[in-house]
C-alpha cells in the first residue's frame, strides 16, 4: 500500500462517498469497483482532477464470469501521465449487459468498446458507432463468451464446429442500437 | 465565341459534385497487411475514413483461455510478428508478477537484449517501408540488409528467425550460444553507421520531405485522447517511455535517452524511430558489458524445467514434478495483473485474470497497434488521399497485432 493509494482513495471517497468500493493495491495498480451508472462521472472525475490527472485510457476489457448472476464485467485501465500511476476500475453487469459509454471522456474508448461489444455483447449506451469490429456484420453470437464453443458452431463453412444453435437471441443484433 | 459559352457552365451555378467511396485495401501494398480503409472522397480530399479491421483475427485471447501458460508464448509471438521477443517478455512479466517470482539477473539481461534487437528489427522495417510507400525504394533494400543481420542474431540465440518463443516464465529457454558476443559486437560497431546511411538516403530526398513534413500532424492532446503510445506519441512531444517511467527488468540500470520530437507530423514519427534505433544499440552494448554470469532460469522445478536433468533421473519427486509440469503445466495463484512494457509500437499490456488453475481465466492484450491505428481519426480529415498513405505508414500498425 503506497502513499498515492490513500490519496486516491480519500479523493474518491470525498467526491462519491461509499459508492465506489476500494479493492486494494496490487502489482502496481490501484483497483476500484464502480456501479455501472457512475462510471462516466467517475472517469470524468479521475481525468479532470488537478492532482490525480488520469488522462490516458490504456485499455477497456470485457470479462464473462459465466455462470455467475452478475455475469459480465467491464474493466478500465487508466494511466496518469504526469504522476505515473495506474488505476483499474471494475464494473459488474447483469444480463443483458449495459453500461454507459466513456467515448465522451476519451476518444480512444471508441474501438475498445466496439471490441467488447463484438466479443462479449456488452452494450455501451451512447457510443456513436457501436458496430462489430473483428467479426463480420451478420455474425451471430459473441465469440469470447464462455458459453461460445472454441471452434464455433457447425455450419456449411465450419464442419468441425460444435452442434447446436448460437446462444444469442436476435434481439441483441446490432440494428437495435439507438 | 458563342460556342464556347454554350459549352461552359452557366455563371453563378456550382458544378455538380458527388462524394466517392473508395476502398483502399484489404490488399494494398501501403496498408502493410490486410487493412481495408473505406474512404469517402470529396474530389482529391478525404472527407471521412472508416478502417475495417479483423481480416487477420485469430482469436488469440479466446485461444489463450484453453492453453497453459507456457503454451501461450507461441501465440504472443504472432501478435507483432516483427518483434516477437518483446511480446514474449510482456507476457512472461505478467505471469511472473502473478506468481510473485523474478527471473535471474542474467535472464533479464538476455531478455532485454533480445527485446532491443526486436525493436531494431521492427523500426528498421518502417524506416525503409515509409519511404518506399512514398516512392523512394532504395531505403527499404538497405534496411532489409541490416534487418537480416538482426534475424541472424536472433536465429543464433533461439534457432528461429522470427517466432523465437525464447522467453519462459522464470527465465529464458537456454543460455546465449558460444560465439554470440563477437557477432553482436560486430553488429553494434557496424549498425550506427548504417543508420547514418538511411538518414542520408532520405534527408535530401525532397519528395519524401515534402510528403511527410507538416503532413498528418497529431497534437499532444489529441494523441493522448486517442490513446497513442510509443514513438507515435513521443513524436508529438509527450515525454513518456515505460522503460524509464515504470522500469521493468533491468532497465533502471541502463542509461538511454527518450527520444521526443515536437512537430507531431509523419516525418517526426519516422525520425523518432530512427533515433530510437541508436539508443537501442547503446542499450545492447551496455547489456553486453554488464551481463553477469549465472543461471538463466529460475530454480523452481514446479515452474521451470530443470537445467540439469540428472536429478529427474534418480529422484522420484523430481521425476513427478517434471512429468506434472510437462503434462499439465503449472498453477498460477488466483488474482489479476495488468503489466505493460514499452514494445516497439508502444504500450503493450497484458491483463491476466487467473482463477488458480493452469490456464488463464481471461487474457486481454492491450495491443499498441490496435490503438495507434485510431490515430487516423486525429489527422485524416480534409487531407489529400496521397497523404493518407504517408499517415498510415508513419503510424506503423502491424495488422497481426491490430487483429489479435
Amino acid at each position: 500500500m503506497s502513499v498515492e493509494t490513500s490519496l486516491i482513495r480519500t479523493l474518491i471517497a470525498e467526491r462519491f462517498g461509499g459508492e465506489i468500493e476500494e479493492l486494494g493495491f496490487s502489482h502496481g495498480v490501484h483497483a476500484f469497483a464502480s456501479p455501472p451508472d457512475m462510471i462516466v462521472e467517475l472517469c470524468q472525475f479521475l481525468k479532470g482532477h488537478p492532482t490525480l490527472r488520469f488522462d490516458f485510457l490504456s485499455d477497456i476489457c470485457g470479462v464473462d464470469h459465466y455462470p455467475e448472476t452478475l455475469r459480465y464485467e467491464v474493466v478500465y485501465h487508466l494511466y496518469s501521465l504526469p504522476n505515473k500511476w495506474r488505476v483499474r476500475i471494475k464494473c459488474r453487469l447483469g444480463d443483458p449487459p449495459r453500461v454507459p459509454s466513456v467515448t465522451g471522456v476519451w476518444r480512444t474508448a471508441n474501438w475498445h468498446e466496439r471490441e467488447a461489444w463484438d466479443m462479449y455483447g456488452i452494450r455501451f449506451e451512447g457510443h456513436p458507432d457501436l458496430r462489430r469490429i473483428y467479426m463480420w456484420e451478420g455474425f451471430e453470437g459473441f465469440p469470447q463468451r464462455k458459453d461460445f464453443p472454441l471452434r464455433g458452431y457447425k455450419d456449411t463453412l465450419n464442419p468441425f464446429g460444435a452442434e447446436g444453435p448460437p446462444p444469442t437471441q436476435p434481439d441483441l443484433a446490432t440494428k437495435d442500437i439507438p | 465565341m458563342t460556342e464556347v459559352t454554350e459549352l461552359s457552365r452557366p455563371a453563378g451555378e456550382a458544378l455538380d459534385t458527388k462524394e466517392v467511396l473508395l476502398n483502399l485495401g484489404p490488399q494494398h501494398p501501403s496498408t502493410h497487411g490486410v487493412l481495408r480503409l473505406v474512404l469517402e472522397l470529396d474530389g482529391e480530399y478525404v472527407a471521412r475514413v472508416d478502417p475495417h479491421i479483423g481480416y487477420l483475427h485469430r482469436g488469440t485471447e479466446k485461444l489463450a483461455e484453453s492453453f497453459t501458460y507456457t503454451q501461450i508464448f507461441p501465440l504472443t509471438d504472432r501478435l507483432d510478428y516483427l518483434c516477437p521477443p518483446s511480446n514474449n517478455l510482456a507476457f512472461a512479466l505478467a505471469v511472473e508478477k502473478l506468481l510473485g517470482i523474478e527471473a535471474p539477473i542474467r535472464a533479464q539481461y538476455i531478455r532485454v537484449l533480445m527485446a532491443e534487437l526486436a525493436r531494431i528489427s521492427g523500426h528498421l522495417l518502417i524506416t525503409g517501408a515509409l519511404p518506399m510507400d512514398l516512392g523512394a525504394m532504395t531505403a527499404l533494400i538497405y534496411a532489409m540488409r541490416e534487418r537480416e543481420m538482426v534475424m541472424d542474431l536472433l536465429e543464433m540465440i533461439s534457432g528461429a528467425r522470427m517466432h523465437t518463443s525464447f522467453c519462459r516464465v522464470g527465465g529464458v529457454r537456454e543460455d546465449l550460444p558460444d560465439g554470440f558476443f563477437p557477432k553482436i559486437r560486430e553488429f553494434c560497431d557496424i549498425f550506427p553507421n548504417r543508420i547514418r546511411d538511411y538518414e542520408r538516403l532520405v534527408e535530401n530526398n525532397r519528395v519524401f520531405l515534402k510528403r511527410t513534413q507538416g503532413i498528418g500532424v497529431i497534437s499532444a492532446e489529441d494523441g493522448i485522447d486517442l490513446g497513442l503510445s510509443g514513438p507515435n506519441l513521443r513524436a508529438s512531444g509527450v515525454d513518456w517511455d515505460i522503460r524509464r517511467d515504470e522500469p521493468y527488468e533491468i532497465y533502471d540500470r541502463l542509461a538511454f535517452n527518450v527520444i521526443t520530437r515536437d512537430e507531431g507530423d509523419c516525418y517526426a514519427r519516422w525520425r523518432c524511430r530512427v533515433e530510437e534505433m541508436r539508443e537501442s544499440v547503446r542499450i545492447i552494448e551496455q547489456c553486453l558489458d554488464q551481463m553477469p554470469e549465472g543461471p538463466f532460469q529460475i530454480d523452481m522445478p514446479t515452474i521451470a524445467f530443470p537445467v540439469n536433468k540428472d536429478k529427474v533421473h534418480c529422484s522420484m519427486e523430481a521425476l513427478i514434478q517434471h512429468f506434472d509440469l510437462s503434462a499439465y503445466g503449472f498453477k498460477v495463484p488466483k488474482g489479476e495483473v495488468y503489466s505493460a512494457i514499452e514494445a516497439p509500437k508502444g504500450e503493450l499490456g497484458f491483463y491476466i485474470i487467473s482463477d488458480g488453475s493452469q490456464k488463464p481465466f481471461r487474457m486481454k492484450v492491450r495491443a499498441p497497434s490496435f490503438v495507434n491505428l485510431q490515430g487516423l481519426f486525429g489527422v485524416s480529415n480534409a487531407r489529400y488521399l496521397a497523404d493518407m498513405i504517408a499517415v498510415l505508414g508513419s503510424l506503423d500498425p502491424v495488422m497481426a497485432e491490430v487483429d489479435k
